[in-house]
Formats: structure tokens, C-alpha cells, sequence
């Protein structure tokens, strides 16, 4: 495939991708990161070498066609590439974003043993947004009529959403139920506006509806129908993709003082409902000067971000272990940094004071040090003795992980869960103890990433139609 | 869906609207609320579904215009559409096994009783009610919930009507006369529930009450509603909104509703003064 006389591009690093400057954009929530331009995606697509056995593909959690849409995009035959990345996954503008590929696709690369890798992520993104730019002439399939089979899909998370278009494209009639008032699932209350802009999710709802799926939104399944509600009203397979919701909360003293939020409230006041335009939108959101995020993740390195462009003065990261522990994909905890995110590493939190009036004036805590490692491989961290000070702050936000919400399990009888209240599933097709319902996402694995809640999505929809086919 | 089909103005700033739902209203049960968004714009808010009709396909909402939302949910008329409805949410009241309550309704509370004083009723239930307002002008649904009572009580703060005083003096003097309950109900302000839960503990009456913190999402997602009961902590959405009186940390409650009182009051100047120019 390769043509004999082409050289790639031999430069170590990737093509740097254009941002915005960090003391403008803490005064905003639009995109940090701009895109490649044409110029600079060809460019970085002449750095792929086009390996005959592509390791990055082996990294990708949906076998993304890498090297192939990669040398679409150096031909210049931009709307080709999307195609080619569509044929396995439904939401490149969207993984292109939020995708860790440095431990995925890029971690894997090749060129990453002398260098950087190349910028896969980048490039798929560029490919999607050339393509919107372009109205995206996506062909629609044509649907058998009438159609083979009618499918529930709970939630509206990737899980849900690639789960549904497979099997809109497969031909059954599928519909969405989606307990919030705007369909997305952590896309859009959860990730903000200036990593995932909220116009990149509605085009891919857009063309999920294209494909004749039909989204209700404001059902919450579990209290206006439950699952088994869902068979008599003649689904014939339901697939569970409601996420991990559940807030996890420290359990220490103080929690439920004013200006303590758990990282789902305040992202969600600031992303879903837009409190960052009070008093344009109705919601409020109260910040104080100083903040404390405690946690390590994504789902940290969003709130501490959200709080600066509030308005906050300072902000800190608390976060138990080492900065080589943390859970966040290193670009966001180096944009994070770049913002003036202060981080307090191996530090743990231990209580959390309020004043007379019951709002919060400080944050308790101790250092830590790392002792031997735990059940999760990690070195454990253990509090130093005599440790103890002090962070003056009127905003804590807990951003220290979620567990699944416990609704629909406890309203469908005969679902098997695990420990911490995950779907039991087989693995290869998301079936669930129950016959005919169908799991995947955070649902089943507690707080994953957005391509894993993809992957299984569409490992359910095969499984499901041929679950079907099997029974007709 | 979600179209206004009645509208009543039931005293100044409380208003009953009947709503077109047919999904909610075959699952609603006394005790439950739904969530509200009137526009683009707005603000997610939980109001207590006070009745339902089945066979027509509605729920009644009552409520009273206390900021920008409500102010502009009363000023939607029959046939208008509420942008959107979700519900119903939150555990329905257990009232099985009971032969006498007491239920306390003060203020707009007696509004959120009136489903749970109608099905303890047709439950065979004997039930004493005390309702209370500031003056008569205030006192709604008297007409309605007397039929399902035994004895209907009324209190009003400048003695208008009925007790001059609280509704907490008549539960006090109808316990003192050795009345006896296997329950009291009390809904109303924060402050109201929480003298009715230590008068009653006086003397060992178990008390429920229904708790309002500030809610988002309202299926136990962002932890926005959560109070602490009996030193543990609680999301009124999923675990209530309906608690035991005598666990309730009411101080610590009372605190959270005012967080955003500040934001609270802008978006209402910024409303008011939008309406007086006729946006
Ligand atoms: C702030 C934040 C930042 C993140 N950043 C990244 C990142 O950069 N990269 C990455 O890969 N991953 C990231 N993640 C993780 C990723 O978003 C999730 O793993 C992924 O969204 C899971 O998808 P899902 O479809 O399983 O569930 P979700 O996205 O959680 O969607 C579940 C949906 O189901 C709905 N629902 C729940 N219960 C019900 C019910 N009973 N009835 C009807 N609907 C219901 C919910 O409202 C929701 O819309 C982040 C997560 C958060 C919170
Ligand atoms: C389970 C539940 C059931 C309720 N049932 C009723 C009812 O049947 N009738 C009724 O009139 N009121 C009811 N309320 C209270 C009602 O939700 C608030 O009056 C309403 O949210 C006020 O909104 P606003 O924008 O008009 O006023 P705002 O100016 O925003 O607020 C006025 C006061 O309302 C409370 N409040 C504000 N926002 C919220 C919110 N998002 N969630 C909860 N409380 C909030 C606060 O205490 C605040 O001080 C209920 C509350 C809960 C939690
Ligand atoms: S491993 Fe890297 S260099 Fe090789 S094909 Fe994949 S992207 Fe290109
Ligand atoms: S309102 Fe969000 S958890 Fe109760």
C-alpha cells in the first residue's frame, strides 16, 4: 500500500496543537485546544510510518482503522478519513477530545519508542471536524421496513448512543430513555464546554436521530417504567447504559456544610445547566476565592478548571498520592497546571471546617507518604504522624469517584450485581443475568472512559441482534 | 404531554395547575414530587405531586411564587405547555397499618397532605387534621380536605380564623387531652416541622415530615439534597423526601436552603423588572 518513494516526516515531536493563550481562556469556557489545520494534520500524518503490523490499532478499544484514515489524511482525502474511522467508531469529534490515548493508541505507537507518538488523537478529531465543516454528507442506510425488532436502550451516555446507532443500522426501531432533560450522559453534564464543546455531542445526537432512533428524554427508568415495564410495552431486548452517577462523598466531618459539593453537582450546575451564565440561565452556582478539589482524576482536573474560570483566586488539587499516580490524562493535568492549578500532592484530607453560619473556612488535612504497594499496585499511602494543617478555603468540591446508581437494579428483579453495585455481565456480549437485557459503560465497570462505554455498546448491539435472530 | 389542562388561583401567590401526563399520573403515589424545567433557560425545581387522576391522565401541582421559577411557572395558563416533567420521584409514604393520625399541614403544607390525608381515608384511617396559615386569607384546600377528616383544626398567626397561635399549640392541646395516634404528618416551612418533631418526642408520637433541600437531578446523581438523619447521610430525592422527625438534623438543613439566597434574589429583581417592561 505504501508508495516506494514516500519519506515520512522524521521530526521527533508531534505537530504542536494550536491552544488558546492560558491567561485568556481562564476568563472562558469556549475550546482550549483550536484543531489542527489542514496544513498542520497532513503534516502530522506524514509522521505515521504506516507499520505492517499497526501496534496503535491493538491499543484502540474499537480497532480504529488508524494508519488507514492516517493516509487518508496525508493524500488530502480528509472526508475519506472520517468515513474510514466511522466504520468502527460512531463519535470521533467526540473521542478525538476526551479519548486517553497516551495510554491507548498512542502508547503503542511506534514512533513513541524515539519520541513523541503520533498525534492519532489529533488527527481523528481534525478528520470529524473537517467533516462537520464540510455539513457532513454522512450516507444513511436504508432501513428495513418494517423494522426487525423493537430495542429499549437505557441512557444516553456513549454507551447508550453507539449502542442504539449499531442497531438503528442493523434495522431494529430503537428507542432512547434518558432520565435528564438533554441526552449525552457525562458528555454533557459531566465534561465542560471548554474540552468538549457541548455542539460536538448534539451533532452526533443529531445524526443519531437521522438514523430514525427516537430519544425520550425526562424518563427516569426505575420510577415512570421499569425494565420489565419496558417488555410488556413490547421491547424485545433492553440494553442498560445509565453510567456510574452515584456520588462518592469522603465521610468526614463537615461534608454537609455550605460550599461542599460533590464533582456531579457542581459540574453539572456549571455544564448541563449553564450556571456559569447566571443570571442569564437560572442556576446558580456559588464559588468562594479559594478552592480545594479533592481527587486525582478527570473528573478533578474539570472541577479544579470549571472553579478558575468562575472566578476563584486559588485553587488546589488535594490528591492522597504522587502526581505519577493520578487517574487524569496527563494533557489535562498539564493544562490544569498551566492555568495555575496549585496541586497539594500527598495530601489527604481529614475534615472540613465551617464557620458559625455553617459555611466552609478551611480544609483539614494531613501529608502523606507512600508505603508499600496495595491490592491495586499502587504504593499505599500512609498519613505522617503530627501532619496535620491546615488549607484556608470556602469551596470543597469531592471529586473522589462515583459508583453505579442503584435505581434500576433495585427495580428489576433477578439482576445479579457486583460488590459495589456494577451490572454482573458476560463480557464478549454484555448479557446480563437476565435474559433479553443487555448491559455496558460505567453501569457495569463503575467510572471507565468514554471509548471502553463505546466498546461495549456495540459488543451488546451484535450480541443483541443476534440474540433476536436467534429467536424469530 | 405536560399541557396545563386547569388553573386555579387558590390564595394570593399559591397556585393549583392540573397537568396532562399520562405516565406520571399512572405511577404517581402520595409522597412522591416531580421535577420542573418552565424554559430554556431554567432552572431544574421539585414540586410535590399533590393529586393525580388516573383516568384523565394529569397531576395536580400546587405551589406558591416564591422566586423566579415559580413566578413564572404561575404565569402559564391553561393549554400552555411546562417544557418539561419528570417524575414521579422520590419513595411514596408507607400508610399501611395505621387507625389514627394526626397530619399537620402548615401553610402551603396542606397542599402536600391532601393526597396522603385522601388515601389514608380510603384506607379507613380515622384522621385528625390541624391546618395553619399566617391569617385566613392564607388558608387553602379547607373546603377539600374536610371531607376526609375527623376533625378538621385551624390555627392562623393573628387569629383571623380558628386558634390564634400555632398549629403546634392545638397538636399540643389535643395530645395533652389524651389523644392518642399511631402517627403525625407534618409538612409545612422547615421551622414548622421541626417544632412539631420535638413537641412530639415529648411524647413518644413517631412523626413524619417531608423534606424540601435544594434539589438538582432528583434520582440521587449529584448529592445536592442530601441532610443528615440520624447522623447519617441522606439524599431526600431517593432516600425521601419523607423522614422520621426525630432523626432529622433541621439546623443543619435550615443552612443549606440559604445558600443561594443571594442568587436568589437577583434572579427575582432581574425578573420583576423584566416583566414591568413587558419582555
Ligand atoms: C467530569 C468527567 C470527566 C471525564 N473525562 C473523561 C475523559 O477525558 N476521557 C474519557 O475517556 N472519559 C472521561 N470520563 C469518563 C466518561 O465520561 C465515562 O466513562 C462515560 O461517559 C461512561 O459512559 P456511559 O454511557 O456508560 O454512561 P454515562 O455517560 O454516565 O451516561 C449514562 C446516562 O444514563 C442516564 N441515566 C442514568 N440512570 C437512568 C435511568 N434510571 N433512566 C434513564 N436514564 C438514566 C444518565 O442521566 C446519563 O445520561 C469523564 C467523566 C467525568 C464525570
Ligand atoms: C421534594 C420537594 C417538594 C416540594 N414541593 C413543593 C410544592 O409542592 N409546592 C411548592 O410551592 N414548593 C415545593 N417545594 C419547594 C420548591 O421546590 C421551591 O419553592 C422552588 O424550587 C423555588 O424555586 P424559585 O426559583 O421559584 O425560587 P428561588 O428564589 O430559587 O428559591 C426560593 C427558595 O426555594 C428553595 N429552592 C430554590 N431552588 C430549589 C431547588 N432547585 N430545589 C428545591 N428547593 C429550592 C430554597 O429554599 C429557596 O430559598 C418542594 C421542594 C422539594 C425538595
Ligand atoms: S503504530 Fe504509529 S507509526 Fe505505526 S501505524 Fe500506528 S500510528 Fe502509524
Ligand atoms: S437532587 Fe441530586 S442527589 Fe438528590
Amino acid at each position: 500500500m505504501a508508495e516506494p518513494r514516500r519519506k515520512p516526516n522524521l521530526v521527533k515531536t508531534k505537530v504542536p496543537m494550536p491552544a488558546q493563550d492560558p491567561q485568556v481562556r481562564i476568563k472562558n469556557f469556549d475550546e482550549v485546544a483550536l484543531g489542527y489545520t489542514p496544513e498542520q494534520a497532513v503534516e502530522e500524518a506524514r509522521r505515521c510510518l504506516r507499520c505492517k503490523e499497526p501496534r496503535c490499532v491493538q491499543g484502540c478499544p474499537v480497532n480504529v482503522k488508524i494508519p488507514e484514515f492516517i493516509m487518508l489524511i496525508e493524500e488530502g482525502k480528509f472526508l475519506e478519513a472520517y468515513y474510514k474511522i466511522l466504520e468502527t467508531n460512531n463519535l470521533p469529534a467526540i473521542c478525538g477530545r476526551v479519548c486517553p490515548q497516551e495510554n491507548q493508541c498512542e502508547k503503542h505507537c511506534l514512533r513513541g519508542e524515539k519520541g513523541e507518538p503520533v498525534a492519532i488523537g489529533r488527527l481523528e478529531r481534525f478528520a470529524a471536524d473537517y467533516a462537520a465543516s464540510c455539513g457532513e454528507p454522512r450516507h444513511e442506510p436504508t432501513n428495513p421496513a418494517p423494522p426487525k425488532g423493537k430495542v429499549a436502550v437505557v441512557g444516553s451516555g456513549p454507551a447508550g448512543l453507539t449502542c442504539a446507532a449499531d442497531l438503528a443500522k442493523m434495522g431494529y426501531q430503537v428507542t432512547v430513555f434518558e432520565a435528564f432533560h438533554t441526552p449525552g450522559g457525562v458528555l454533557v453534564y459531566g465534561i465542560p464546554e471548554f474540552r468538549l464543546p457541548k455542539r460536538v455531542v448534539q451533532r452526533e445526537i443529531d445524526n443519531l436521530k437521522k438514523l430514525g432512533v427516537e430519544i425520550q428524554t425526562n424518563m427516569v427508568i426505575g420510577k415512570i417504567l421499569s425494565v420489565d415495564e419496558l417488555f410488556s410495552e413490547g421491547y424485545d431486548a433492553i440494553f442498560i447504559g445509565t453510567g456510574a452517577g452515584l456520588p462518592q462523598f469522603l465521610r468526614i466531618p463537615g461534608e454537609n456544610l455550605n460550599g461542599v459539593f460533590s464533582a456531579n453537582e457542581f459540574l453539572t450546575r456549571i455544564n448541563l445547566m449553564r450556571a456559569y451564565r447566571f443570571p442569564e440561565y437560572d442556576t446558580p452556582i456559588k464559588i468562594g476565592r479559594r478552592v480545594a478539589v479533592i481527587g486525582g482524576g478527570n473528573v478533578a482536573m474539570d472541577a479544579a478548571r470549571c472553579a478558575l474560570r468562575l472566578g476563584a483566586a486559588k485553587v488546589y488539587i488535594v490528591y492522597r498520592r504522587s502526581e505519577e499516580e493520578m487517574p487524569a490524562r496527563r494533557e489535562e493535568i498539564h493544562h490544569a497546571r498551566e492555568e495555575g492549578v496549585e496541586f497539594k500532592l500527598l495530601t489527604n484530607p481529614v475534615r472540613i471546617l465551617g464557620d458559625d453560619n455553617g459555611w466552609v473556612k478551611g480544609l483539614e488535612c494531613v501529608t502523606m507518604e507512600l508505603g508499600e504497594p496495595d491490592a491495586s499496585g499502587r504504593r499505599r499511602p500512609v498519613p505522617k504522624p503530627g501532619s496535620e494543617h491546615c488549607l484556608e478555603v470556602e469551596t470543597v468540591i469531592i471529586a473522589i469517584g462515583t459508583t453505579p446508581n442503584p435505581l434500576i437494579a433495585n427495580t428489576t428483579p433477578g439482576l445479579e450485581l457486583t460488590k459495589f453495585g456494577g451490572i454482573v455481565v458476560d463480557e464478549a456480549t454484555g448479557q446480563t443475568s437476565r435474559p433479553g437485557i443487555f448491559a455496558g459503560g460505567d453501569s457495569v465497570t463503575g467510572a471507565a472512559t468514554v471509548i471502553l462505554a463505546m466498546g461495549a455498546g456495540k459488543r451488546a448491539a451484535k450480541a443483541i441482534d443476534a440474540y433476536l435472530a436467534a429467536r424469530r | 404531554m405536560n399541557r396545563i389542562v386547569k388553573k386555579k388561583v387558590l390564595a394570593p401567590a399559591v397556585k393549583l395547575i392540573e397537568v396532562e401526563n399520562h405516565l406520571i399520573a399512572k405511577k404517581a403515589q402520595p409522597g412522591q414530587f416531580v421535577i420542573l424545567r418552565v424554559h430554556e433557560k431554567g432552572e431544574r425545581i421539585p414540586l410535590t405531586i399533590s393529586d393525580y387522576d388516573r383516568e384523565k391522565g394529569t397531576v395536580t401541582i400546587i405551589f406558591q411564587e416564591v422566586g423566579k421559577t415559580t413566578t413564572l411557572l404561575g404565569r402559564l395558563e391553561e393549554g400552555d405547555r411546562i417544557l418539561d416533567l419528570v417524575g414521579p420521584l422520590g419513595k411514596p409514604t408507607h400508610l399501611e397499618g395505621l387507625q389514627r393520625v394526626v397530619v399537620v399541614g402548615g401553610g402551603l403544607g396542606t397542599a402536600l397532605v391532601f393526597s396522603q390525608v385522601k388515601e389514608l381515608h380510603r384506607r379507613g384511617t380515622k384522621v385528625d387534621c390541624i391546618i395553619g396559615a399566617r391569617n385566613k386569607d392564607l388558608i387553602i384546600l379547607e373546603e377539600e380536605i374536610k371531607p376526609y377528616c375527623a376533625n378538621l383544626y385551624i390555627a392562623t398567626d393573628d387569629g383571623s380564623k380558628g386558634h390564634k397561635g400555632f398549629v403546634t399549640d392545638v397538636l399540643k392541646r389535643l395530645l395533652d387531652e389524651g389523644n392518642r395516634y399511631d402517627r403525625a404528618i407534618a409538612v409545612g416551612p422547615l421551622i414548622m416541622m421541626k417544632v412539631v418533631s420535638n413537641l412530639t418526642r415529648q411524647y413518644g408520637l413517631p412523626t413524619v415530615v417531608s423534606m424540601n433541600p435544594i434539589m438538582v437531578d432528583g434520582t440521587g446523581m449529584c448529592g445536592c439534597c442530601r441532610l443528615t438523619v440520624g447522623g447519617q447521610t441522606k439524599f431526600a430525592c431517593v432516600d425521601g423526601p419523607e423522614f422520621d422527625g426525630h432523626l432529622v438534623d433541621f439546623d443543619e438543613v435550615i443552612k443549606r436552603t440559604a445558600m443561594y439566597r443571594e442568587e436568589e434574589k437577583t434572579a427575582m429583581e432581574l425578573l420583576q423588572r423584566s416583566l414591568k417592561e413587558g419582555v
